[in-house]
């Protein structure tokens, strides 16, 4: 019984972890996408923001400074898919996947320049993981969050964070108004265009920080490629969350579930190889079961916005 | 005295001169109407005065000061609130934070909502405008959507109003509702100029009106007693126009070519159509009368073979059709021709010319095709001919039907079913934001297509029209056939009651006593 137990308790805790990074660009991608703009690139911003950990740590020695380096990062791949959808009305999608490309080229090259490696980088300064005082002395519950990551709370707290920005302030109603029909807001005398790169801005910060967290949270380096796939799935989870922050992050809940499923059943007698389809394989039947919900995208979401005199 | 003045405004576009030297003078506390045909440049100007364009030359004056209107935020603080044709609402979300937003009340630097709705409900109850502000948007009618609207002007203070052709998608009630208020409004001492093109209303409502044609400004008049609607077509379309169609009965026998028996459509366990039976006959046209969304979507669809019917039978010339095999093609080819109501959506296609628009849902009959491969040369020459016959202006039938206006693209898509000498023509607003020119014209096109032993189906939310064109009249009401007379025994009034909900028997008494 004591096993059941440690097995479900522990199957949680590595849910909540696997969930982080994907929860961080979930809420990014629910702020940008709530004032319009579509952000494919959360992925390659994700892997932007592993690899600047990385070198913030490795240059600063303190995991801390290295997210902070690796969340400017963020910052300008949310300003680069600004500047081409917003500035140079870009497709949506194309820009994005620009970003994605340009993420993985970049970091391979800046990996062999500044670590000489072709694969990974050196080990570096990393979050230890904290223990909760009051949590840690409640039975069971310590077991899935007394010691967790402080990027954990971080997460928590961009999380309320978001939901308050949208629904409790005026920033947030306007966001939300321009995600629906920019040209109402314009004739509102609502600066959209501001709106819109300050939460397409936010959207990298927060991509990035779900970067770091693979990278300087977890794993302690770089390896090329680390995201894989984690910043597509995140798009499919701010669907499935219904454009909600809380719902994105129940959504990174439920893949991380599956992932945290999937490692523990490559133990097992299954092939591994289907085992290592169930995360993507969650996104799709998630996806189709998302299009029957009452949630429906920002009306206005990948469409261009003309101010006054653009034609 | 004036409340705005425009003075030697021209706004030239690329290749569109759309205000030319146009100078419009609004005094205080009137109601002036800025008549005109579609592309006359209402519209153009009042984007002007509302910050959304800037003049290419001209002088605006604000109560009597010059001003520089750069954007629509100036526009609000001189005091000049715009409502749009289309209406600029965030459906999900509140009347109250709708009405609030870009000047929304805080509280410790957040959203008060509270306050919010408070606010609004004051001002909604001062002006005898009902609305409940906690409502969602979506939930509302169009006549609610646009007090909404209202509200947000008078939210940000305005004096000024600017309501883009504010009747258009409302029903007879509502217009008299909004008519209403905006007489409370200029009572408060309020400005209001409404671009129009309808000339009643103009007559009804206005104290000045100034009509604009191709750009430039015709007249500026005060409106009288003895002004009429023709004087005021004559003037906004340069020629005499006749606003009443010739309509003789067509002799002989009418039979009933096309005919629905307990026609019925169910959607999400609802009936959108509830046993609806109708006969349209040789020679006649049959109009439908209702508010929108009261099933005539669905009667339309099921007569063109769009929708299935979840009961009853389509009867075409004495042949109840077997209801498995109703397409839109079997119809097309049955002989139903098809005016859609939507012409944006399912009229044509925009980007292909319209050779390919004149032919299209034909394209594979010949001799636009053989085998499957299509003949340009026939098509061209076709489609060359019936444009023509059915006068669209054009350069080209190689132009994209996107290109030309909407009496022409309507021209076109008349044309396409016309020319295939249908046995039905299911016409559903065949004038809907089209020039009085154009309009005239289809007008009398039905009517020769009647004459020419045609059976007729006319859905229209315009009164007007439905009464001047159709010899029966039935009236759709929450999926059912409410009532059906001779368009004769119809006014105005009747049919608006019918159609708001009211039985027969209670519009009879209300007619009675009034």
């Amino acid at each position: 019984m004591g096993d059941v137990l440690s097995v479900v308790t522990s199957l949680i805790a590595g849910s909540i972890r696997v969930s982080i990074p994907i929860a961080f660009a979930a809420l990014g991608g629910t702020l940008s996408e709530r004032s319009g703009i579509i952000n494919m690139g959360l992925e390659g911003t994700m892997l932007m923001g592993a690899f600047f950990g990385v070198v913030g740590a490795y240059y600063t020695q303190s995991a801390w400074l290295g997210l902070l380096v690796a969340m400017m990062a963020g910052a300008l791949c949310g300003l680069l898919h600004a500047v081409l959808t917003i500035r140079f009305k870009c497709e949506h999608v194309l820009a994005g996947v620009g970003i994605n490309v340009l993420a993985s080229g970049l970091t391979v090259v800046l990996l062999q320049m500044i670590f000489n490696a072709k694969g990974k980088s050196c080990e570096v300064a990393s979050f230890d993981m904290i223990t909760l005082p009051v949590i840690n002395q409640i039975p069971v519950l310590k077991d899935i969050l007394g010691q967790v990551s402080p990027m954990l709370i971080l997460l928590a707290i961009a999380m309320v964070g978001v939901w308050f920005l949208l629904y409790r302030t005026v920033f947030g109603l306007r966001a939300r108004v321009i995600g629906e029909n920019p040209e109402a807001a314009g004739s509102m005398g609502i600066n959209v265009y501001r709106t819109q790169y300050i939460c397409v801005i936010l959207c990298g910060i927060l991509a990035a920080m779900g970067g770091a967290y693979m990278s300087i949270g977890d794993i302690h380096m770089f390896s090329r490629d680390m995201v894989a796939g984690r910043g597509f799935i995140a798009m499919a989870v701010v669907i499935f969350g219904g454009w909600h922050p809380v719902g994105a992050w129940l959504g990174s809940l439920l893949f991380g579930l599956a992932q945290s499923l999937q490692y523990r059943l490559q133990s097992g007698s299954i092939p591994p190889q289907l085992v290592q389809m169930l995360p993507y394989i969650v996104t799709l039947v998630v996806l189709v079961f998302a299009r029957g919900s009452k949630h429906r995208a920002p009306a206005a979401e990948g469409r261009h916005y003309y101010a006054k005199g653009e034609q | 005295m004036y409340a705005v003045e425009m003075h030697g405004i021209t706004k030239q576009f690329k290749n569109v001169l759309a205000n030319s030297n146009v100078e419009l003078m609004v005094k205080r506390g009137e109601i002036h109407s800025l008549l005109g045909e579609n592309g006359a440049g209402k519209s153009t100007l009042m984007n002007i005065l509302y910050g959304m364009y800037a003049p290419t030359s001209g002088q605006v004056v604000v109560q009597g000061k010059p001003v520089v209107i750069e954007n629509p935020l100036k526009a609000i603080e001189l005091g000049i609130a715009m409502v749009h044709q289309h209406f600029m609402l965030i459906e999900p979300l509140t009347v109250a934070e709708n009405v609030v937003l870009g000047y929304e009340p805080k509280k410790h630097g957040c959203f008060d909502m509270k306050k919010a709705v408070e606010e609004v409900n004051t001002l909604a109850d001062q002006y005898g405008l009902h609305v409940d502000a906690r409502q969602k948007v979506e939930e509302l009618s169009v006549g609610t959507k646009q007090r909404v609207e209202i509200l947000k002007a008078l939210y940000r203070k305005a004096d000024i109003l600017i309501l883009d052709e504010p009747t258009a998608v409302l029903t007879p009630q509502e217009v008299s509702d909004l008519f209403r208020v905006l007489r409370k409004l200029r009572e408060s001492g309020k400005t209001i100029i409404i671009i129009t093109h309808k000339l009643k209303e103009t007559l009804e409502l206005a104290d000045t009106v100034t009509v604009l044609r191709k750009g430039q400004v015709i007249a500026s008049l005060p409106v009288t007693e003895q002004m009429d609607q023709a004087q005021l077509a004559e003037l906004m379309v340069g020629r005499i126009v006749s606003l009443e169609t010739e309509k003789q009965p067509v002799p002989g026998e009418h039979e009933v070519v096309m005919a629905l028996r307990g026609a019925v459509v169910t959607r999400d366990k609802r009936n959108v159509l509830d046993d609806i039976s109708l006969e349209i006959r040789a020679g006649e046209i049959l109009g439908i009368a209702g508010v929108e969304g009261n099933g005539q979507t669905e009667l339309i669809d099921v007569l063109t073979g769009l929708q299935r019917l979840s009961g009853g039978a389509v009867v075409l010339q004495g042949k109840q059709l077997p209801a498995g095999r109703i397409t839109p093609r079997s119809m097309l080819a049955a002989g139903v021709g098809h005016i859609p109501e939507d012409r944006g959506k399912r009229g044509f296609v925009g980007g292909f010319t319209i050779a390919e628009n004149i032919v299209l849902g034909y394209h594979r009959n010949q001799p636009f095709a053989r085998h499957g491969l299509i003949n340009r040369k026939a098509r061209d020459e076709f489609a060359d001919r019936v444009a023509r016959q059915y006068d669209v202006r054009m350069d080209s039938i190689q132009d994209t039907v996107g290109s030309l206006s909407g009496g022409n693209q309507q021209k076109v898509i008349i044309g396409r079913v016309f020319a295939q000498d249908p046995k039905v023509i299911i016409a559903a607003q065949p004038t809907r934001g089209v020039d009085i020119g154009a309009i005239e014209y289809i007008h009398g096109e039905l009517v020769k297509m009647r004459d020419a032993g045609k059976a007729v189906l006319l859905i229209s939310a315009d009164l007007d029209e439905l009464m001047r064109l159709s010899d029966k009249i039935a009236v759709l009401y929450d999926g059912r056939i409410v009532d059906r007379r001779d368009a004769s025994e119809y006014d105005e009034r009747t049919l608006g009651a019918l159609m708001t909900g009211h039985t027969p028997d209670s519009v009879e008494k209300e007619v009675k006593q009034a």
